[in-house]
């Protein structure tokens, strides 16, 4: 009885194991190679730093490896100011594209979740439908839109609203347009789910007690849908500023985001560790918010129960 | 049934014209009519019951009062005053909700003043008020706790403290204890209406609980299809209901069909009948008479007396502790129900299913209807 009791048990561990042995193998484990490559140095060799572990060195190789070990590239990184740039750009296009993302994808999820309850799938089926067709496909479009001779520029000047051509792409405009497209979806679903679950007798019971419409809004609607709010944000925020794609193929040469900068030296200067080095910085400077958003979602959760 | 005429009749009483009057109201949604040519008055300091099954139209009644909809005919009339253009927001009365409605993300403290902060009323003046609401409801330093954190019983009490702390004309109250468990519903009803009287506010209650609309109502409108069927107090519905739906809808009856004989008794499968009156119904015509069932004696002798004698055999018993329900079946097949209070408290009954005994009553214990 008790061995039965016992294998049961671990099957209950092993399946609570599962997620834990996912993050090792496809985060901890590759966090730490890179790591251990920021704190390399580059060699003309393959692979392109040293030290290289040597599992046959023994005890002696260990010490000698981990005596080569240095914090060059992270020095490199401080004291280089084109790396703190690209941080402060990515920073940037993140925050000023998160709040684009809300002012525009607040409406949208507003409508949705005050539609008739039949369209609500449909409008849904909308939002998502872009992923239908390739991410690269579509920001290729946008270069179509974008460019001299292209649709935007044809519609403005036919409706007299520029007289000449403008310049859109391979600039941040371009990288802004870019951003808020592809990552609209990602704002929009969250704030519906948490406008959709509002009790609309709330807003009734607000109306009762004196409150007008537009002040409800402010009073109930907004506060109930913070949650919501506060998960698009980090959903976007987090993303973005480690984009690569969007500012490379609509964003001018002048300015570069980390992930650029991070190309940049990865392949085009074959410099893995400091290349690596601006990953695990970048991914510091990112956990605030991610542990934020951890936290936030296992409230909600404790909230629901 | 019961129209404008006499709920104008029962306010002849009163020296003031009626607080709320709807006119001719009806509401439909799409071609579904909700309420139909409705007209009723509730008068100043009344304990109003709008009481009927589900889907009667009693919540759009008492929606259309609030403003959450508006009347596809008539008018309601709140002073005199036609308050058909005034918003929700503006309108002098409150709404208790049946979900309560209490808003998630302020506290206690945050919903009650809720309504005031929505006027121009000090700081000061609000937090005293809150204090005192918080003391009429009995939930003194549960200010600051979370909705989350209360009780199904608190938060009714926040709900209702939260109604009435903008001193409505009109408190509106929808199924208010519907969520509650029975005992606890029992005794909120009993300060419901110790709060009704001490603050002298208006209450129109909706419920389908007829005993909780008897217990805690002045004045009961019994409504089917979205008409009014009858308006009346507590008692006069009970002892003196206008038509075989409402006897049958409030509390236990049995309905007895027959003829007005030429002597001004009643023909029926049972024999003779004397009655006290017959409501205006006319020798020939088809009447029905509604028998309560506390108002039938039963013996196993024949009884002697003035009064209607039938006998019959006892097909079951429900035991309720307080009394016991009796269904007798009688010569013509029909069950009649007669419930005797359990005075012993040995709790051996005097009958016992299969028994033949004798049902009896005086001619004025049952109501003559024409309807």
């Amino acid at each position: 009885m008790s061995t039965q009791a016992n294998r049961r048990n671990w099957g209950a561990r092993l399946v609570l194991l599962l997620p834990y042995l996912w993050l090792l193998v496809f985060f901890l484990v590759p966090f730490v190679i890179v790591l251990k490559i920021s704190l390399s140095q580059t060699a003309l060799a393959l692979p392109p730093y040293v030290p290289v572990f040597d599992f046959a060195a023994g005890w002696a190789g260990l010490v000698e490896f981990t005596v080569q070990l240095s914090a060059d590239s992270f020095r490199l990184l401080s004291s280089d100011a084109i790396y703190l740039l690209s941080y402060l750009k990515s920073l940037q296009i993140a925050a000023i594209s998160t709040i684009f993302l809300l002012a525009i994808g607040y409406p949208i999820a507003y409508g949705m979740a005050r539609a008739p309850r039949a369209w609500q799938p449909p409008l849904v089926m909308a939002v998502v439908l872009p992923f239908w067709t390739s991410f690269l496909i579509r920001i290729y479009a946008w270069i179509n839109i974008l460019q001299r001779d292209g649709l935007l520029n044809d519609v403005l000047t036919r409706l007299h609203v520029i007289d000449a051509p403008a310049a859109w792409l391979s600039s941040d405009t371009a990288i802004y347009i870019g951003i808020v497209y592809s990552y609209l979806p990602f704002m929009v679903l969250p704030l519906y789910a948490a406008l959709e679950k509002m009790d609309e007798t709330l807003l009734e019971a607000a109306a009762d007690l004196g409150c007008p419409r537009w002040k409800t809004f402010w009073l109930v609607t907004l506060p109930l849908s913070l949650p919501g709010v506060a998960a698009g944000t980090l959903l976007c925020f987090i993303p973005i500023v480690g984009e690569f794609v969007i500012p490379d193929l609509l964003g001018g040469s002048e300015t570069m985001m980390i992930g650029q900068t991070l190309w940049t030296e990865f392949f085009s200067n074959r410099d893995w560790p400091v290349a690596s080095a601006i990953a695990v910085s970048l991914l510091g400077l990112l956990l605030v918010p991610i542990l934020f958003y951890e936290r936030l979602q296992q409230r909600s959760l404790e909230g629901g129960r | 049934m019961a129209d404008g005429g006499e709920a104008a009749q029962n306010n002849a009483a009163n020296e003031k014209p009626p607080l709320v009057r709807f006119e001719a109201v009806t509401k439909r949604f799409g071609s579904v009519a909700a309420i139909e040519a409705l007209s009723l008055d509730i008068a100043h300091d009344e304990f109003f019951a709008l009481l009927g099954p589900s889907g009667c139209g009693k919540t759009t009644l008492l929606r259309m009062l609030a403003g959450f909809e508006t009347p596809t005919e008539g008018r309601i009339l709140l002073d005199g005053e036609d308050i058909d253009a005034v918003q929700p927001h503006r309108r002098p009365v409150n709404m208790m909700f049946q979900s309560y409605a209490l808003f998630p993300h302020l506290t206690v403290e945050g919903n009650i003043g809720f309504g005031l902060r929505q006027e121009n009323v000090t700081r000061a003046e609000i937090s005293e008020r809150v204090t005192e609401m918080l003391a009429l409801v009995r939930l003194q330093g549960f200010g600051r706790r979370r909705i989350d954190q209360l009780s199904g019983g608190q938060r009714q009490r926040v709900a209702l403290a939260r109604s009435l702390i903008k001193r409505p004309r009109v408190l509106l109250l929808d199924e208010p204890l519907a969520a509650l468990d029975k005992k606890l519903r029992a005794e909120t009803q009993f300060e419901l209406m110790e709060l009704q009287r001490r603050l002298g506010t208006t209450f129109v209650i909706v419920t389908h609980d007829q005993e909780e609309a008897m217990i805690v109502a002045d004045r009961i409108a019994v409504m089917n299809h979205g008409r009014l069927m009858q308006v009346a107090t507590p008692s006069e519905i009970y002892e003196r209901p206008n038509s075989r739906w409402v006897a049958d809808f409030i509390g236990e009856v049995t309905v007895v069909e027959g003829h007005i004989s030429a002597g001004g008794a009643m023909d029926s499968a049972l024999g003779k009948l004397s009655v006290a009156g017959t409501s205006g119904a006319k020798s020939g015509d088809t009447v029905w008479l509604a028998l309560r069932p506390e108002k039938i004696g039963m013996s196993s002798e024949r009884p002697a007396g003035e009064l209607n004698k039938v006998p019959g055999t006892i097909s079951e018993i429900g035991y309720r502790g307080d009394i016991s329900i009796y269904k007798v079946r009688l010569a013509d097949r029909s069950l009649m129900k007669v419930a005797l209070a359990n005075v012993s408290v040995r709790g051996n009954a005097l009958f016992k299913a299969g028994d033949l005994v004798w049902l009896s009553w005086p001619p004025d214990a049952g109501v003559v209807l024409d309807s």
